[in-house]
């Protein structure tokens, strides 16, 4: 019954969203008050019913009701509860039902955070989001729907979660990474409705930029835990695959990024904003393209579940829709909201074009690679696969030449600067910089890395040259403290995302040059040495978890005879599928994780057994957390709730303290 | 030069320059760091190139597993049910690697026909199946019947 409720509720929720994308847009244009003000609770109707919806099916999978097939597949009843809830989403239809959830969830917050904009372009913004769902409700309900039963044959227990999958990363990637990736809808939406309404202005980027911060900062935090969730789980100690899958959530943050930035530009001068609508498309059409490629199952990837080739024509028609539609929209509109080209070289609205500049060309070359299999195969070329060595050759060089820029960005003025101010500025940090790189790399095993002193001297340039800004901020305020209270909640963030990237920076450099990794034969009571650290292998026990059984294989770890950790890892078997998997030991610090993980067994005793020593891993992570709530951050700015409390009201010199 | 016009063109030249340089990272990228996937049916007859790094994919052969007692080196045998390239691995394969099953290698074809494998893929559920491999397995079954 319940799951029939759930069916029911999901095309309740497909009207509501049919009617939000018809009636406010038609009121839009007609003027008809009531017809537009019908948007926001359409919204929050079509958020309700799909939460309904959703609701159904996890109570389903929490109460193991075999006669759906979504749940005979992937689950089963010795399932811990929180993985039969995360379960849901740990399939295809389920994962599609949360996207729907999640994108009804940024409609309602638009429509309860957004009131005080003009009724007409709230409308069309709901309107435009209406639509998407509209495409993804039908795409749900027409190919495939979470509610279908297995009657009458129900089976007595369900045929178990991917054992992969089961796991706390389960639980939270998933929700975050799509609160990114379909927040950029909110920004697609804003694009769309200021194309239509033929109004683009400074203010039209005041409401976009908190939601596409939002979005940016989801996403950030959604692919972060993804890498640490792949890095634990799959068990090979890697943390970024160039999976065409990740690509697919890493394309629209690029894109993302370089949007954030070109609205900071559109916001505070007024300029490029034809092309900052067009990022905004471009990178909500990425999150599209992202679940074709993910949903159709087309490539090869570690994300791919059992495909259906009709979903995947149905997305990719959905894809054209709305990628051709608005980029015509775009073609038509654009001139009449376009602004003159007229800007200095020497400021900060070019450095923040220039992000643009490399960004986009970043995105342009991971899309290029992966897609490249896909196009060589429509052109009948056979069966190629772009590696991560194309990918790292290509995005690793933009990266390292977009590190210089980004130290100046933030000291830089808007409108016009001069290099010797840069200079008199950032001389010193430069300088310092250079030394640092030429000094720190020989702390490490007494050898000089000159990936890693590349890596030092970009990463501290960019953290003292946010540091210098920060100084020269608080240049002329009375005290320490005073300046720090008066500088802008924006601008804390600005600071934070970008240290955050340092840090990132450090990370992963210094994980990719420092990392030792050995594959080995090793039984019980032998030991292997990688400086400083002895791996000795204690003992092979048979543990017994709650859905599994498993070998498991304990370490101790020492360093010059003193103890630094115990570990255990254990190469499992899960009951119910009877499939096997590594769950690797892994010791974290702050400068050096310690991982082990099993391999096969190789005669008496004997395992193949992977040792990693991996310097700096988490510093990865931790900048893309530190990026992620510097994201945020921006949120608590007041111009934003002004902007929304006094909508009408304009507070000159609002933003004096600094903020970009 | 009007000032804008010299603006814009400096804007063009900076494109230019710089979507020449990204085509150039992008060529010197691709330049052998793709792979072609071949099926066991075209390794055997011939149609793969030694020594560059290809793909290949099929069911790895009940029986055929065979693990050196002293080190990480296994070896096994792919087929697409037409023909069977054997494969070596050094290091520690996939936990969904198993006899029967679908798989992915990439490594280069020696002159033995042998696939000196870098990278073992196996299949990540029991529904899926790679792509390439399915499309491999329809292949040779088409042409066996």
């Amino acid at each position: 019954m319940i799951p029939e409720l759930g069916h029911l509720a999901l095309i309740i929720a497909l009207g509501l969203a049919l009617a939000l994308s018809v009636i406010p847009m038609w009121g839009s244009y007609k003027n008809h008050f009531q017809a537009m003000a019908l948007a926001p609770s359409l919204a929050i109707g079509l958020f309700v019913f799909v939460a309904i919806s959703f609701g159904c099916l996890a109570h389903a999978f929490l109460n193991d009701d075999f006669s759906v097939s979504l749940v005979a597949t992937h689950s089963n009843s010795m399932l811990p509860s929180a993985f039969k809830f995360a379960a849901v989403w740990g399939n295809h239809e389920g994962s599609l039902l949360l996207w729907v959830l999640i994108l009804s969830i940024w409609t309602a917050a638009v429509a309860v955070f957004s009131t005080p904009l003009p009724l007409p372009v709230l409308a069309r913004v709901l309107a435009v989001m209406g639509f998407v769902a509209v495409g993804f409700l039908l795409f749900s309900l027409l190919t495939s729907n979470p509610f279908a039963r297995l009657l009458p044959s129900t089976p007595s227990d369900g045929s178990d979660l991917n054992p992969l999958l089961q796991d706390i990363g389960l639980v939270i990637h998933p929700p975050i990474l799509y609160m990114g990736y379909v927040g950029f809808s909110v920004a697609f939406a804003f694009a769309i409705a200021a194309l239509l309404g033929g109004r683009l202005d400074a203010s039209w980027a005041r409401w976009s930029r908190p939601w596409t911060n939002t979005a940016w900062a989801f996403l950030s935090l959604g692919i972060m835990l993804g890498s640490w969730w792949a890095y634990y789980e799959l068990g090979w100690g890697g943390w970024w695959f160039w999976d065409p899958v990740e690509n697919a959530s890493f394309m629209p943050w690029l894109a993302g990024t370089a949007l954030v930035h070109s609205l900071a530009v559109t916001e505070k001068r007024g300029l490029v904003k034809s092309w900052t609508v067009l990022l905004a498309i471009f990178a909500f059409s990425l999150s599209l393209l992202g679940t074709f490629l993910v949903r159709s199952g087309v490539l090869t990837s570690v994300h791919a579940f059992a495909a259906d080739p009709t979903r995947g024509v149905f997305i990719l028609v959905f894809l054209a829709c709305v990628i051709g539609g608005s980029l015509t929209l775009y073609a038509l509109r654009a001139p009449a909201v376009s602004s003159r080209i007229n800007f200095s070289w020497l400021s900060r609205d070019c450095l923040l074009l220039l992000n643009n500049v490399f960004f986009l060309t970043a995105t342009l070359t991971v899309l290029f690679g992966t897609l490249f299999p896909l196009l060589m195969d429509a052109l009948g070329q056979g069966k190629y696969s772009v590696g991560p060595p194309y990918f790292n050759a290509v995005f690793v060089p933009l990266m390292a030449v977009l590190v210089p820029f980004m130290g100046i960005g933030p000291n830089a003025r808007w409108k016009q600067d001069s290099v010797s101010r840069w200079q008199r500025e950032l001389l010193v940090p430069a300088l310092v910089a250079l030394l640092l790189g030429a000094v720190l790399p020989w702390f490490h095993a007494g050898e000089f890395n000159p990936w890693v002193a590349l890596a030092v001297v970009l990463a501290s340039w960019l953290a003292l040259a946010m540091l210098r800004d920060l100084l020269s901020k608080l240049r002329h305020a009375s005290g320490v403290g005073a300046g720090l209270r008066r500088l802008s909640p924006s601008y804390y963030g600005m600071q934070l995302a970008h240290l955050g990237f340092a840090v990132a920076i450090m990370g992963v450099v210094l994980a990719t040059q420092y990392s030792v990794e050995l594959d080995l034969k090793m039984s019980p009571g032998e030991s292997h040495e990688i400086a400083p650290y002895r791996f000795r292998f204690d003992s092979l026990e048979q543990v017994r978890g709650a859905n599994y059984v498993a070998d498991e294989a304990r370490f101790t770890v020492t360093r010059g005879g003193a103890l630094v950790a115990t570990m255990a890892a254990q190469k499992r078997r899960y009951l119910a599928s009877g499939q096997v998997m590594t769950e690797a030991a892994i010791d974290a610090g702050v400068f050096r994780d310690l991982f082990i993980a099993m391999g096969d067994p190789i005669g008496d005793q004997a395992w193949a057994i992977r040792l990693q020593v991996k310097p700096f891993l988490r510093w990865i992570w931790a900048g893309a957390i530190a990026m992620a709530l510097g994201g945020f951050l921006t949120l608590a700015d007041r111009r934003y709730r002004r902007a929304r409390s006094a909508a009408t009201l304009t507070l000159p010199g609002a933003n004096a303290s600094g903020a970009i | 030069m009007h000032p804008v016009r010299k603006q814009r063109l400096l804007v063009v030249l900076f494109i230019l320059g710089f979507s020449t340089l990204a085509v150039g990272l992008v060529a010197y990228g691709l330049r052998g760091n793709i792979n072609l996937f071949f099926p066991p049916a075209d390794i055997v007859a011939g149609k793969a190139p030694l020594g560059q790094p290809i793909r290949m994919g099929g069911m790895v052969v009940e029986g055929s597993v065979i693990r050196s007692e002293d080190s990480l080196r296994v070896q096994f045998d792919v087929t697409d049910y037409a023909a069977t390239v054997t494969a070596v691995y050094v290091g520690i394969l996939p936990d969904l690697f198993a006899e029967g099953q679908g798989v992915v290698t990439a490594g280069v074809l020696d002159g033995q026909g042998v696939l000196q494998a870098s990278e073992v893929l196996a299949k990540h559920d029991e529904n899926y199946m790679p792509p390439e491999v399915a499309e491999a397995l329809q292949k040779s079954a088409g042409a066996g019947s």
